[in-house]
C-alpha cells in the first residue's frame, strides 16, 4: 500500500488524531492529550508554513548530543505548522540563518531520527 | 477563602544568603536563610508550627532540623521544580488558614552545577533522537518563544536588551546579587547570540542560594512587637492547561498558545481582591530578557506589543511607573531553582516594608505582585500588601 508512494516521495511523519475533539499530535499517542480519548493513527501532511526558529549557535552538551564527525556547525531549528493544525519541532536544513523566515513554506518528512524540515520547491 | 480570611496571612519575618558562587552546601544556605528570617521576625525555632521546603537539586529541606532544632513539627519536603518555593508557600499558608499551624516557614534553596541545566530524553518521556540531535537545549525554547511573540506585536531585539541592561543595574544596587555590574544594551547585544535573538547577556544563569519566609496569624502578630509584617494577600500555583507552547515539546497545538502564567497571575488578583492597575512593585520570572517582556503581558500588567514603548520609555525601572524586578530578577542574580520563587517574595517584602536599601523603590509602594514560570509549564504568584 504504501510501497508506491514513499518510493516517490519522502516518507510521511506518522501522528494521531482524536475523532472526537479533531486534535492531532505527533509522534502517534493511543490517548488524546486533550479528552483522554482513544486516538487513531493518521499520516500528517508533508507540507506546511514555518512558525517560529532559532539558531543553534553552540555545540549543545555532549552527552546527550552526537557532534558530526566533521564537527559542530551551527544549525536552524524551528516549529512546522501543518494543516492539520499542529506545530511540529523540527531541524531545518537547506537554508542559511539569514534566510529564514516565520511564514515561509517548508516541507516536513520524517527519517531515522527527528522530523527534518527544508524550504518548499528546495531539492534534496 | 474570603478575602478577609486570605488577608490574614502575614509574611512576619524573611531571610536571604547571597546568591553569588560560595563553598557552602545548599543545606548550609538554607540554615542561614531559616535563622535570618527567625531572627527578623523575633520567632525562636520552638515556636514555629509547621514548615514546608525543598530543593530541586540541593537535599532535603526536612534534614534541616538536625541543624535548627529537634522539635518534633511536622515539615514537609517539596520538589515541584520551578514552583518548589512557590509551592512551599502555598503549603505554608494553607497550615495557617485551615488552623493547623499559626506560625509556619516556608523555605526553599538551591545549588547548581556551573552551565546549563543537563536534561536527559528520557526524564521527559521523549526518543533519545531529541538528545543525539541537539534539541534538548532550553534556551532554544525561550528564543523560539520569543522569537514569534517579536513577530507577533512588534517588540524588537533592543528591547530585549535593555531588559537586561536594568536587570544589571538594579542588580548593582542588591547586595545579594550574583551580577553586581552594570552592563549597557549595545553591550549586551553585542555578547555573543547564543539561540538567535537571544545573547549571552540576556540570560540567567544556574546558580546558588537560599531564602525563608516565616509566616504568621494575624492572632500572633501581638506576641510579636520587633517583626515588621507584610500581609500575604494571594498565593496561588497553577499547571498548564492543553493549547500551551512549553520546553522540549516535538509538537504544539495549533492556534494562540494557553498561558499558565495569565491562569496563576488571575487567580492570585481574584484571591487578592485587587487587580494589576492596583500593583505599585512587581517581580516577574525572567529566565532571559524575553520571558520578562512576555510575562508584563501575560500577567495582565499591559497589552500584548505595549512593552516596546514602555520598555525605552524606562516604565520597569525602579523610579517608574511599574518597577519590575527591583533587585535585578534571575539575571542578575542567577536562578537556583527552589529559591527563585521566594527570593521574589523576600524582595516585594522588604520593598513594602521600605527597607530595600539603595534599590528602594521611592514614594512607598503599598502593594507587590510576584510571578514564577518553569518547566514543565507550572506557575506560582503571590499578592503582597502594606
Ligand atoms: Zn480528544
Amino acid at each position: 500500500m504504501e510501497g508506491a508512494l514513499t518510493a516517490v516521495s519522502a516518507p510521511a511523519l506518522r501522528g494521531s488524531r482524536c475523532p472526537r475533539c479533531e486534535v492531532a499530535v505527533y509522534p502517534a499517542d493511543p490517548a488524546c492529550p486533550n479528552c483522554g480519548g482513544p486516538a487513531a493513527p493518521v499520516r500528517l501532511s508533508g507540507t506546511g508554513t514555518l512558525w517560529t526558529w532559532t539558531v543553534q549557535r553552540y555545540a549543545p552538551k555532549s552527552p546527550p548530543y552526537e557532534t558530526p564527525e566533521d564537527g559542530f556547525r551551527p544549525f536552524v531549528v524551528g516549529y512546522v505548522e501543518l494543516p492539520e493544525g499542529l506545530r511540529i519541532l523540527a531541524v531545518l536544513d537547506g537554508v542559511r540563518p539569514e534566510g529564514v523566515r516565520i511564514g515561509m513554506r517548508v516541507t516536513l518528512a520524517a527519517g531515522a531520527g527527528v522530523p527534518h524540515a527544508r524550504p518548499a520547491g528546495v531539492t534534496v | 477563602m474570603s478575602g478577609a480570611g486570605a488577608a490574614d496571612v502575614l509574611v512576619c519575618g524573611v531571610g536571604i544568603t547571597p546568591f553569588g558562587r560560595s563553598e557552602a552546601t545548599g543545606l548550609d544556605l538554607a540554615a542561614q536563610a531559616v535563622r535570618t528570617a527567625l531572627a527578623d521576625a523575633g520567632v525562636p525555632w520552638p515556636r514555629v508550627r509547621a514548615a514546608f521546603g525543598g530543593s530541586d537539586a540541593a537535599g532535603n529541606a526536612d534534614t534541616l532540623v538536625t541543624r535548627l532544632g529537634l522539635t518534633g513539627i511536622p515539615f514537609v519536603n517539596v520538589r515541584n521544580g520551578c514552583a518548589t518555593g512557590g509551592s512551599a508557600l502555598v503549603s505554608a499558608v494553607n497550615a495557617i488558614r485551615s488552623g493547623a499551624a499559626d506560625v509556619a516557614l516556608a523555605v526553599g534553596f538551591d545549588k547548581h552545577p556551573r552551565g546549563a541545566f543537563d536534561p536527559r530524553p528520557a526524564d521527559w518521556g521523549l526518543d533519545e533522537a531529541y538528545g543525539a540531535e541537539g534539541l534538548m537545549v532550553t534556551t532554544q525554547f525561550f528564543a523560539m518563544k520569543i522569537q514569534r511573540y517579536m513577530h507577533d506585536h512588534g517588540i524588537t531585539a533592543r528591547t530585549l536588551a535593555l531588559v537586561a541592561e536594568k536587570a544589571y543595574a538594579n542588580g548593582a544596587r542588591s547586595p545579594h546579587a550574583w551580577r553586581r555590574e552594570p552592563l549597557d544594551a549595545d553591550a549586551i547585544l553585542a555578547s555573543g547570540m547564543v539561540n538567535d535573538p537571544l545573547t549571552r547577556y540576556m540570560f540567567c544563569s544556574p546558580g546558588q542560594g537560599a531564602v525563608a519566609l516565616v509566616l504568621c496569624a494575624r492572632s500572633v502578630a501581638r506576641e510579636l512587637p520587633a517583626a515588621d509584617p507584610v500581609a500575604l494577600r494571594a498565593a496561588v500555583v497553577r499547571s498548564r492547561r492543553f493549547g500551551s507552547f512549553e520546553v522540549f515539546s516535538p509538537w504544539a497545538p495549533g492556534g494562540i498558545p494557553t498561558s499558565v502564567s495569565a491562569d496563576a497571575a488571575g487567580a492570585a488578583f481574584e484571591e487578592a481582591g485587587i487587580g494589576p492597575d492596583d500593583i505599585d512593585v512587581c517581580q516577574l520570572q525572567d529566565t532571559e530578557s524575553g520571558a520578562e517582556v512576555m510575562h508584563l503581558a501575560e500577567c495582565g500588567f499591559c497589552e500584548h506589543g505595549e512593552q516596546e514603548r514602555l520598555i525605552a520609555a524606562g516604565a520597569t525601572a525602579i523610579g517608574g511607573a511599574l518597577p519590575v524586578n527591583t533587585d535585578g530578577g534571575c539575571i542578575a542574580n542567577g536562578e537556583p531553582i527552589g529559591a527563585s520563587g521566594l527570593r521574589q517574595v523576600h524582595e516585594i517584602v522588604q520593598q513594602l516594608r521600605g527597607r530595600a536599601g539603595d534599590h528602594q523603590v521611592p514614594g512607598g509602594p503599598r502593594t507587590g505582585f510576584t510571578h514564577v514560570y518553569g518547566a514543565p509549564g507550572v506557575s506560582a504568584c503571590t499578592v503582597l500588601t502594606r
